[in-house]
């Protein structure tokens, strides 16, 4: 490990030396004559990129020399190409195209010089990758290399092996990373055991091969080779199931290695901050996390070290809360005592409270992810939550933001709202959107009364009203036709709103509906809630104007304030233009948290107004379907959803014709009979609509002749309106065959008395009949 | 996973960049361009960890240099951060001072072979990286 008192390293060759030491050999050679400008060493071709003022001048110093880096190559001068390829790779880092230098990464690495394998190497791993077919030209070297033993040659192999090894390659050369594990030096072992970890993510069939040296690994005292061979146990556990079974065993082991780690005193190789080689144990810890995860054997093995490590780290410098950090992690993720859970919770509220910001944002974080299962213990702490909110960095806003929707309950509902209100208002522009859905949802969701649910999303309109969603208006207006006694009251704080400022759509929208319905209520004047306000007719129209001509406007919004006008026209000069300006019955909507019925009621309701014809699910299937989902879900929502539906129009639609509804107390009536033809007329009401009366005509022959053709007609007074459905036949087989059935729909809104009468055709016995009588003794209740 | 390590001067220019996945010539300006002015815009006091598109972003700041380093979902912040101490701490020793502006390139083409021992795992570079002699 790195000792920190300043061991000087070997004499390595540093950029500066061995470029140094080309420069002997040029001269005198006849073939380097002829070159006019002796090639650059590394350092002053970046000193004269540094010196270029603009990037066009760059580019053009960066252009002559890949042109003499090219010829060069042509050249293949063995004595320079390390020096030609290092200044390749450095205009590689900085953006520029690289890749004639391929080949030459090649012929340096099979050099025998190690300052060529070494530029070579480097040259490989940053040029050469998977998509192109010479990658794997350099097998062969590494395998050669890796069979050395020279250290640093077998390490330069190794590190390239490891960042660009394409599976053919680690398949290839898997044997002799497999022989390098067991090394006895520890600077190529670690090396061969990261090459492995590499390995193991291109091709997992590997897997088997590197498994069996971990447990023996793990047995080593150097940091570098237990850190890797953590890291690889890690990837191997997380890619089969089979091998986090195996690893279990080790669980004890790894429960030692981290308590010496944790109990060990200072030591100046490993130590960083006061915390023994945290790296280390972090790493130790997520291992015990994915060996932990829904284990309980494991996690009980764990929970004492886990207490320990929580309480004996040093949490005055970064490496320690790192430490904790990951503590906490494994905790919350394993199957832990609840004591435990309880002192990790604790642990993130005390993160909450450090000053410094990195830490609170771990620990908000980490919270976020606490909230579903341990709700209880985070709502603790809220207060400290809520204060983040009010933090400048953006990050931290924004976690607290999410916390804090999340935290919202129906007991601490209008506190939190206020808070969030209140940040909505200030919150950097991307955070609005995000932040007025999270307030609107909270709002539906935890409301404690109506009216607060009005003025929450009136607020949110006036306050973000361009960042909130599509169906915002739409709710609005649902929740305010609901709340029947708040009309006066939103009708005047829209008002108020929408004099104030016309710039924001979705306030705009709703406003303009309001006016328009509930007009009247706004200038009838009076209201409680609010202190009374005067306000005109032309006050109100010459504001929804404003709002047309407005350019501001969008086309949805002037169709809105156009509505609204010919509403008021009709309210305000007192004019009853009968149904289509009559205020709107309230209109079931389709929002997310409709119950399944009603949805299903909604989506039957716009099938049934799409096509009229009778092919939707007969009212009484329909009604049975209720039931059912009354039974399974216990939080239905009543009435029957065919209730709200305007007028009759929905209604009369949806009650179709083939099956009788179900039977009503009115008797049946035998009207007309002639030598064994019978006709019976059966009434229903139906409860949910008083004016409307369904007859079924049922015409039964129990003579020895069929009848046939037959049609019946039938007339009502004026007042009342008829419509006949189509007969279920016109043919009467003999002797008690299928009776023909027929349905009549009366509309009956006046309640006027019932007067029927009935027209029959129809052919018997080789003779055609006609009858037309009026029904006499009409059941009262029928019209009642 | 470590996803890419960067260290850019305050101008926007990078001096080191080394990524572990690969990403095309052409986005890594662009990418670098879009990290550096996340990191140029936040102010002393805002903490070091950033949220961009998928990655996480963990910068520190020495004087006119940023050390940037982007990972993805499962790595823990502060061990990073540590790390990008610990890794200026093992420059600092392998050169006698670590002056940013013209050591740098020295040092990225010195180190690169040593820290060619990076593997896509933090800790584990760690563990690679500062045990460097060569012999």
């Amino acid at each position: 490990m790195l000792n920190r008192k300043g061991r000087r390293w070997g004499a390595d060759a540093c950029v500066v030396g061995f470029s140094g030491g080309g420069v002997g050999a040029e001269f005198g050679d006849p073939l380097r004559e002829r070159m006019v400008v002796p090639s650059l060493k590394l350092q002053d071709l970046i000193e004269e990129i540094r010196g270029a003022k603009t990037q066009a001048q760059e580019r053009e110093v960066i252009q002559k020399e890949c042109a003499h880096i090219r010829a060069s190559f042509r050249d293949g001068d063995p004595v320079h190409r390390h020096r030609q390829l290092a200044k390749l790779l450095y205009v590689h880092m900085l953006g520029y195209p690289a890749h004639f230098g391929q080949m030459e990464c090649l012929k340096l690495i099979a050099s025998s010089r190690f300052t060529d394998k070494r530029v070579g190497y480097l040259g490989a791993m940053l040029l050469l990758d998977e998509r192109h077919d010479a990658h794997l030209l350099i097998t062969n070297s590494i395998k050669n290399d890796l069979s050395q033993g020279i250290q640093p040659v077998q390490g330069l192999a190794l590190c390239t092996l490891s960042t660009m090894g394409s599976a053919e390659m680690c398949r290839d050369l898997a044997p002799e990373v497999e022989k390098l594990l067991l090394q006895p030096s520890p600077y190529v072992r670690k090396k061969a055991i990261l090459t492995a970890v590499h390995m193991i993510r291109k091709v997992p069939e590997l897997s088997s091969v590197f498994l069996p040296p971990c447990a023996q690994l793990l047995h080593e005292r150097h940091h570098g080779i237990l850190l890797g061979t953590i890291t690889l146990i890690t990837e191997l556990c997380e890619r089969s199931p089979a091998a986090l079974r195996h690893f279990r065993k080790v669980v004890p082991q790894l429960v030692h290695i981290l308590r010496t780690l944790v109990t060990m005193g200072y030591s100046t190789e490993h130590s960083i901050s006061g915390v023994s080689d945290p790296f280390l144990q972090v790493q130790i810890l997520r291992l015990l996390r994915i060996l932990g995860r829904n284990h309980e054997e494991s996690s009980e093995t764990m929970n004492d070290l886990l207490a320990q490590v929580a309480t004996n780290t040093d949490t005055s410098r970064n490496a320690g809360n790192a430490v904790l950090f990951e503590t906490v992690l494994t905790i919350m993720d394993i199957r832990s005592a609840a004591g435990l859970r309880v002192l990790a919770v604790n642990i993130l509220g005390r993160f909450l409270l450090n000053s410094d910001r990195n830490i609170r944002y771990v620990a908000l974080t980490s919270l976020l992810r606490l909230v579903q299962s341990d709700h209880s213990a985070v709502q603790r702490h809220r207060p400290t939550v809520v204060e983040c909110l009010r933090e400048t960095d953006a990050s931290l806003s924004r976690r607290a933001l999410e916390l804090s929707l999340a935290l919202v309950n129906s007991s601490n509902v209008r506190a939190m709202m206020q808070e969030l209100q209140a940040f909505l208002e200030s919150c950097p522009p991307d955070l609005r959107a995000d932040c007025a859905s999270g307030i609107l949802l909270a709002a539906e969701r935890f409301a404690p009364t109506k009216r607060w649910h009005i003025d929450t999303i009136l607020h949110v309109l006036t306050t973000a009203g361009t960042h909130v969603r599509d169906d915002a208006v739409a709710n609005l207006t649902q929740l305010i036709g609901g709340a029947q006694e708040l009309h006066a009251y939103s009708v005047r704080r829209l008002y108020n709103a929408l004099a104030e400022d016309i710039s924001q759509q979705p306030l705009v929208q709703v406003a303009a509906w309001c006016i328009g319905e509930y007009g009247d209520l706004l200038l009838a004047g009076n209201c409680e809630e609010i202190e009374p306000l005067q306000v005109d007719e032309e006050e109100v129209l010459a504001l929804l104007e404003k709002v047309l001509q407005s350019h501001m406007s969008l086309p949805a919004t002037r169709g809105y304030a156009l509505t609204a006008l010919m509403k008021l026209s009709t309210r305000l000069c007192g004019d009853n233009k009968a149904a289509i300006l009559e205020k709107m019955p309230l209109v079931e909507r389709d929002g997310p948290q409709a119950d399944e019925e009603a949805k299903e009621s909604k989506e039957a309701a716009q099938l049934s107004e799409a096509a009229p014809v009778p092919t939707e699910p007969q009212a009484s299937q329909l009604l049975d379907l209720l039931d059912l989902l009354d039974g399974a879900s216990g939080d239905v929502q009543h009435p029957p959803p065919l209730d709200p539906s305007p007028g009759g129009a929905l209604i009369h639609l949806l009650d179709l014709p083939c099956v009788p509804p179900p039977p009503a107390p009115i008797p049946d009536l035998k009207v007309f009979e002639r030598e064994g033809v019978q006709l019976n007329l059966s009434f229903i009401r139906p409860p949910e609509n008083p004016a409307l009366l369904l007859i079924t005509v049922t015409a039964t022959n129990f003579s020895e002749g069929d009848v046939t053709h037959f049609i019946c007609q039938a007339a009502v007074p004026k007042s009342l309106q008829l419509q006949l459905q189509a007969p279920s036949g016109n043919t009467v087989p003999a002797r008690g065959g299928l009776p023909i059935t027929q349905l009549f729909r009366i509309l009956n809104p006046n309640k006027a008395p019932l007067r029927l009468k009935l027209r029959l055709t129809y052919d018997h016995f080789h003779q055609s009949v006609q009858e037309i009588f009026e029904v006499n003794n009409l059941p009262v209740e029928s019209w009642q | 996973m470590i996803k890419f390590f960067l260290m850019v001067n305050k101008q926007g220019q990078t001096r080191l960049s080394k990524y572990y996945e690969h990403v095309d010539i052409n986005k890594r300006t662009l990418l670098e361009t879009e990290v550096i002015k996340s990191c140029l815009s936040r102010s002393n006091e805002q903490c070091s960890f950033i949220e961009y598109k998928d990655f996480k972003l963990i910068y520190r700041q020495y004087a006119a240099l940023f050390i940037v380093v982007g990972v993805n979902d499962t790595e823990n912040e502060m061990a990073i951060y540590e790390f990008i101490h610990n890794f200026v701490e093992v420059l600092d020793e392998y050169f006698s001072r670590v002056e940013p502006i013209d050591e740098l390139p020295k040092i990225c083409s010195a180190l690169e072979p040593q820290q060619a021992c990076f593997s896509p795992d933090s800790s584990s570079f760690k563990g690679a990286a500062s045990t460097t002699p060569i012999y």
